[in-house]
């Protein structure tokens, strides 16, 4: 190790899967403290560098250091240090959520008075203290991946490495889980999440875009925003998949995505576009609410890059 | 190893038996219900072999001699009938399985010294039990030929006149040949070689299949803590078994028990060490609980009912198949039961089979605990 206090080094790490590439000399460092996130779309290889990190899963080849511990070379001794929680719920259904914590904690060698003291304060963080003596396989998702977290944290993780934990999470539950990690950065922990949820991502502190094994960007999320090329367009409308046709391809705009209440749009110059995007729409006999320029979000960003990698490729 | 990991695991594991219905009848009824199966379904005693009699003469002398047949406890008289067409075809519909048909000169033949042939039928479709037919009426014939013989030497004056050679035998161990004495200690012997490995063969699977499993190996928990972790609640419910079955043995099927305690818990300990290890490899390999318990059914119930001495004698056996018996440990247990139960020999004089099942009890554990690996693929 250098003098740099990275947390997670991951050095040309990859992995395929008979003969499909699932993460591709992937390369990214994690500093101690650091909320990061690990965006992309399904099957772009999240889970698969979550597994290797966590020491489930081999390498083909590249390294990857967590906690100060080689995770290839010796994943036994990177397991004391970190917390993994996996996609699909891992505690046992048929255990209560005491019994969860308390065989966790026991795996991991917590003293039970530490266990006793953790356990009530994390359960409380996450608004469970009444539900201790339920069966695990009876609680909601939200609760399900709580519990989770509880189970993760129960032994003072140095490095926690979250694959999707608030996929299907209901919003107040996902709001208790986001307090619970900001509160572990006064810990000193390392949280490396993946997340669909876009606006999760940026509550991190960095986030790295994933496209078929291979990392599009990696950057604070306002520095991301800051450096997108062009400008965001949100057009305000009830018939977005009709407008959408007419827009695309139109020189000037890079990609057109249907959001929640009509468009967004990637484009070059913002000014100049929209009085002729009025016209087209026009002249189709379409209609709008709004058009105006707006702050980019992370999901635009995300689809740039993504469209903007396919359109390198295809040239 | 980390022994507070270990008990960890073992906690873990007995909390889901109690929770889980099926288990608990899979640990409770499986034994109960297997020991009844075999205990009363595998007999190898013929008794009472439904006959018919054909008497053409119908004197009392014939009569006396059918009468042997109705006080012998390998024949049960089912009917007397009055022409040969009524026994064949009571023979073809199955109604009995063997008749008897008493000649018309009968007695007159034997007041004159002369040899009456009796004719027995016998239904040769279990050739087992009409071997046995044969042989018990062969019996009762020659005992009443003899009577008859020393009735004729008499009236003529003869002295009474012995048979040369008498066979005095006097059968150990099993005083009255029961079938059932020999059969219930490889009962036991097969209904654990069967419960043992099916408790283990869900352990593994289970977990990889309820995803449990990506989470558990994240852990620094080895797997010889998970492997030890899970068999040792599975010993102590296995030796239960065990126990339930050996006491349906002595209270219910009347089979002795000679032999001591500590030599069928060890025995029974080594044999469950064998069996859950197996179950737990193929819990491992096969991945899904369907998969694993149906290997660990067919990889075990057959050998152990055909290939460990269960049915067939092992010395009867080809000289390759006894060769073969050897990689069957419930050979080596049955043969120990079968001792402590019937014989009460000291265990030194069994060293063989005590050998031979530590070795498998150890091969299998080192195999079962190598198989695992805590990666995913």
């Amino acid at each position: 190790m250098t003098g740099v206090p990275y947390t997670i080094e991951v050095h040309e790490l990859t992995k395929s899967f008979s003969g499909v590439v699932a993460v591709d000399h992937l390369s990214f460092s994690i500093s101690k403290g650091e909320i990061f996130g690990l965006v992309g779309p399904d099957g772009a290889g999240k889970t698969t560098v979550m597994r290797m990190l966590a020491g489930v899963m081999a390498p083909d080849s590249g390294g990857a250091v967590v906690a100060g511990c080689d995770v290839v070379a010796s994943p036994e001794s990177a397991k004391q240090r970190l917390s993994y929680m996996p996609q699909r719920f891992g505690l046992y259904e048929d255990l209560t959520v005491d019994e969860n914590i308390g065989f966790y904690a026991k795996i991991f060698g917590v003293k039970a008075a530490a266990r006793d003291e953790r356990a009530a304060r994390l359960l409380a963080a996450a608004g469970m203290s009444e539900f201790r003596s339920r069966l695990a396989g009876k609680l909601s998702g939200g609760m399900k991946q709580k519990l989770g977290l509880v189970c993760a944290l129960i032994h003072t993780p140095e490095v926690l490495l979250l694959d999707e934990p608030t996929n299907g999470v209901d919003p107040v539950s996902r709001r208790d889980f986001w307090c619970i990690l900001y509160s572990l950065l006064n810990e000193g922990v390392t949280i490396l999440v993946t997340t669909a949820y876009l606006d999760e991502a940026e509550r991190c502190h960095r986030i790295a875009l994933m496209h078929e094994g291979r990392m599009l960007f990696c950057d604070t999320p306002a520095r991301l925003k800051a450096n997108l090329p062009g400008a965001v367009l949100s057009i305000v409308t009830s018939q977005p998949r009709e407008i959408s046709e007419r827009l695309a391809g139109q020189s000037g705009v890079s990609s057109v995505m249907i959001v929640g209440d009509g468009l967004h749009l990637m484009v070059g110059d913002a000014a100049t576009l929209i009085p002729q995007l009025k016209e087209i729409i026009a002249a189709a006999g379409l209609s709008y609410e709004s058009i105006e320029q707006v702050a980019p979000t992370v999901e635009d960003l995300f689809v740039e890059a993504v469209t903007g990698t396919m359109r390198g490729m295809e040239q | 190893m980390n022994i507070n990991r270990l008990l960890a695991m073992a906690g873990k594991e007995i909390i889901q038996i109690k929770r889980d219905a099926r288990s608990i009848g899979i640990v409770i009824a499986m034994p109960l219900v297997m020991m009844l199966a075999f205990g009363y379904g595998v007999s190898f005693d013929t008794k009472h072999i439904p006959l018919y009699v054909y008497d053409m003469e119908g004197s009392r002398q014939s009569q006396d001699f059918l009468k042997r047949f109705q006080s012998s406890i390998y024949f049960r008289v089912v009917k007397s009938v009055t022409t040969y067409r009524e026994l064949v075809q009571a023979l073809d519909d199955g109604k009995c399985q063997m008749g008897i048909v008493v000649p018309a000169d009968f007695s007159s033949r034997l007041s004159s010294g002369e040899t009456v042939a009796i004719q027995a039928l016998i239904d040769g479709t279990d050739s087992n039990s009409a071997n046995l037919g044969m042989g018990y009426s062969q019996a009762i014939i020659q005992a009443y030929s003899q009577q008859v013989t020393t009735q004729w030497q008499q009236r003529q004056g003869h002295a009474n006149v012995l048979p040369p050679i008498s066979v005095d035998s006097r059968t150990w161990f099993n005083e009255s040949l029961e079938s059932m004495a020999t059969i219930v200690p490889g009962v036991v012997a097969l209904v654990m070689a069967v419960v043992g490995t099916f408790l283990t063969s869900l352990t593994i699977a289970r977990e990889w299949e309820r995803g449990t499993m990506e989470q558990l190996i994240s852990t620094p928990v080895t797997p010889m803590e998970i492997m030890f972790g899970k068999l040792t609640p599975y010993m102590v419910v296995g030796l239960f078994d065990t126990c339930v079955c050996a006491a349906m043995g002595v209270w219910w099927f009347g089979v002795p028990f000679r032999g001591h305690v500590w030599v069928f818990f060890l025995s029974s300990i080594l044999f469950l060490t064998v069996v859950l290890s197996m179950g737990y490899f193929f819990s491992v390999v096969a991945k899904t609980q369907l998969a694993a318990s149906q290997i660990s059914l067919i990889a075990t119930f057959l050998p152990a009912f055909l290939l460990s001495g269960f049915i067939y004698p092992i010395d009867q056996m080809p000289a390759v198949i006894q060769v073969i018996t050897h990689a069957v440990p419930a050979r080596y247990y049955m043969a120990i039961l079968r001792d402590v139960f019937l014989k009460g020999t000291p265990i030194l004089l069994m060293w063989r089979d005590f050998a031979g099942l530590a070795l498998f009890a150890l091969l299998l554990a080192v195999v079962a605990s190598r198989a695992f690996k805590k990666r995913l693929e």
